[in-house]
């Protein structure tokens, strides 16, 4: 009797497949359990909630909200650009110019993203008289992705198996129609489910663009906690303005990521 | 049509592939290449075809030397018909698709041209059902065979085959065997490599026997393999027919 109870909620790998009775009450239990988790948590917090103060300036954090939309799919959208350029130069034969992909993408995954905001913003953009913080944080968030996106790039490309280049040579396609017409129409398909991967991370990443006072969702929160000294109500509603864009995110590359795995 | 290889030597880091290759190949349909792994056949076919370039020595096809610039072997791989031991379909294209490209992309049919083209050879050759269907879809067999339509469907001036069915169960050999003999009796040109003497025979006229990058006989087919001369290719020989 026990253990036909456990094995409600047991998947097998080769089995029969969950129920979704099982699936309902397990979420229903996840549920359960990680609100009396926060419950006990908040009930031994003697806090004075004051939601009013936070309500008056919802339309800040509605504004900040569609700021950090903005900046992410920017970001993501040049980040693909520099992270397609640098695939191609680490494959380039051209010595100098593969060596300058590497030392970028081994300095930018070696260091942190705060680092790198703080020294493109007060250095860099200083240096070339780049003033407009929006801008810099853009790029610096495109620099970072962009560097990951390139090694997804570089590894799907390098997937492709000789015998497809040779193939392609043999049919008499020049260099420029083998990538047109076989590596990237493969390339894509591989890269769909990282890359919006990789947009929830930029969205979570654009966060810390806060620290150079881009008026993005976070610095928003963090001004408006400034002004009602309600940490916590400030705080809360930037988790779930976050989870609002992440979630659909995520949900959506599993999705995809189901699609391609069959399409293979 | 004819060969003429003149002193061709290619090396890959240690391992020297052809040495100092030497041979007019007299007037033939269809030329078989033979020997025993790593001896240089599949060296010298990827040569053939303008895939590889030697560090030394000329190959005349048909009298017309063969210029080793890479922009004159894209013309040259244009002009020929190549097909592989496997891999040879893009497995992101369907089959239509496959031949489709090259047809369109290097040749410039349009693509009403290439897709009536492709559904003709298709039809005649048994792979009408199969069109659409993508490489994983497809048997071995059928595989190549696409691959085979694909490098017939340009109209190349000779097609070149390394080892076409070593990739194959016994059954699927067959199934693209018939299908070279048959573009044999149609008067092409052909190229094969080929561990398969019983073929060799049956679908030659003209034979090269390569052994540690050296051709070591070379003749009229059914004299080569019926009445070999060499110690190394009756010894290949008997071991290759023993089973």
């Amino acid at each position: 009797m026990r253990g036909k109870f456990l094995s409600f909620f047991v998947t097998q790998h080769h089995g029969t497949p969950v129920t979704t009775a099982a699936r309902i009450v397990s979420w229903c239990l996840v549920a359960l359990l990680a609100s009396a988790v926060f419950s006990f948590a908040f009930s031994q917090l003697h806090y004075g909630w004051n939601w009013q103060a936070i309500w008056q300036y919802r339309q800040k954090f509605w504004q900040g909200w569609l700021m950090t939309v903005a900046i992410s799919a920017a970001a993501l959208l040049v980040s693909m650009v520099i992270g397609l350029l640098t695939a191609l130069a680490r494959r380039s034969a051209f010595l100098p110019l593969r060596y300058s992909a590497v030392l970028y993408i081994e300095v930018v995954r070696g260091t942190p993203l705060l680092v790198q905001i703080l020294i493109l913003f007060y250095v860099v953009a200083n240096a070339f008289g780049l003033e407009n913080r929006y801008l810099v944080g853009v790029l610096a968030l495109s620099l970072f992705a962009g560097a990951y996106l390139a090694e997804m790039i570089r590894s799907g490309i390098e997937s492709i198996r000789d015998s497809q280049l040779e193939s392609a040579r043999a049919i008499g396609l020049t260099r420029a129609q083998t990538y047109r017409y076989i590596i990237f129409p493969q390339v894509v398909r591989q890269l769909v489910p990282p890359l919006t991967g990789q947009f929830a991370s930029i969205i979570k990443d654009s966060s810390l663009l806060s620290i150079i006072a881009v008026s993005e969702f976070t610095l928003n929160a963090q001004e408006v906690n400034a002004f009602t000294y309600s940490t916590l109500e400030s705080y809360l509603p930037l988790a779930v303005g976050y989870l609002l864009l992440t979630l659909p995110v995520s949900l959506f590359s599993r999705i995809l990521e189901r699609r391609f795995r069959f399409a293979a | 049509m004819r060969l003429e290889f003149s002193h061709i030597s290619k090396r890959f880091g240690d391992h020297q592939a052809l040495r100092d290759v030497t041979l007019p190949v007299p007037e033939y349909q269809s030329l078989a290449i033979i020997g025993p792994s790593g001896g240089g056949k599949t060296t010298l076919l990827r040569i053939l075809a303008g895939l590889e370039t030697p560090e030394s020595g000329s190959l005349s096809i048909d009298d017309q030397r063969l210029d080793f610039s890479e922009e004159f072997l894209l013309s040259h791989r244009r002009s020929i018909g190549t097909v592989f031991q496997a891999y040879n379909l893009f497995p992101h294209l369907t089959a239509r698709e496959n031949v489709v490209l090259p047809l369109t992309k290097v040749h410039g049919l349009s693509l009403i041209e290439a897709h009536e083209t492709v559904a003709a050879l298709f039809d005649r050759f048994q792979l009408s059902a199969h069109a659409d269907k993508r490489p994983a879809e497809l048997s071995g067999g059928q595989q190549q065979r696409v691959a085979i339509v694909r490098a017939i469907a340009i109209k190349p001036r000779f097609l070149v085959f390394d080892e076409p069915t070593s990739a194959l169960d016994p059954e699927m050999t067959a199934e693209v065997l018939d299908f070279i003999a048959e573009l044999r009796a149609e008067g092409r040109n052909l190229i094969i490599v080929t561990h398969n003497m019983g073929f060799a025979r049956e679908v030659s006229d003209q034979c090269i026997f390569i052994a540690d990058g050296s051709i070591l006989e070379a003749g009229r087919s059914s004299d080569l393999l019926r009445n070999p001369q060499n110690p190394l290719l009756v010894n290949f020989l008997a071991k290759v027919l023993r089973y």
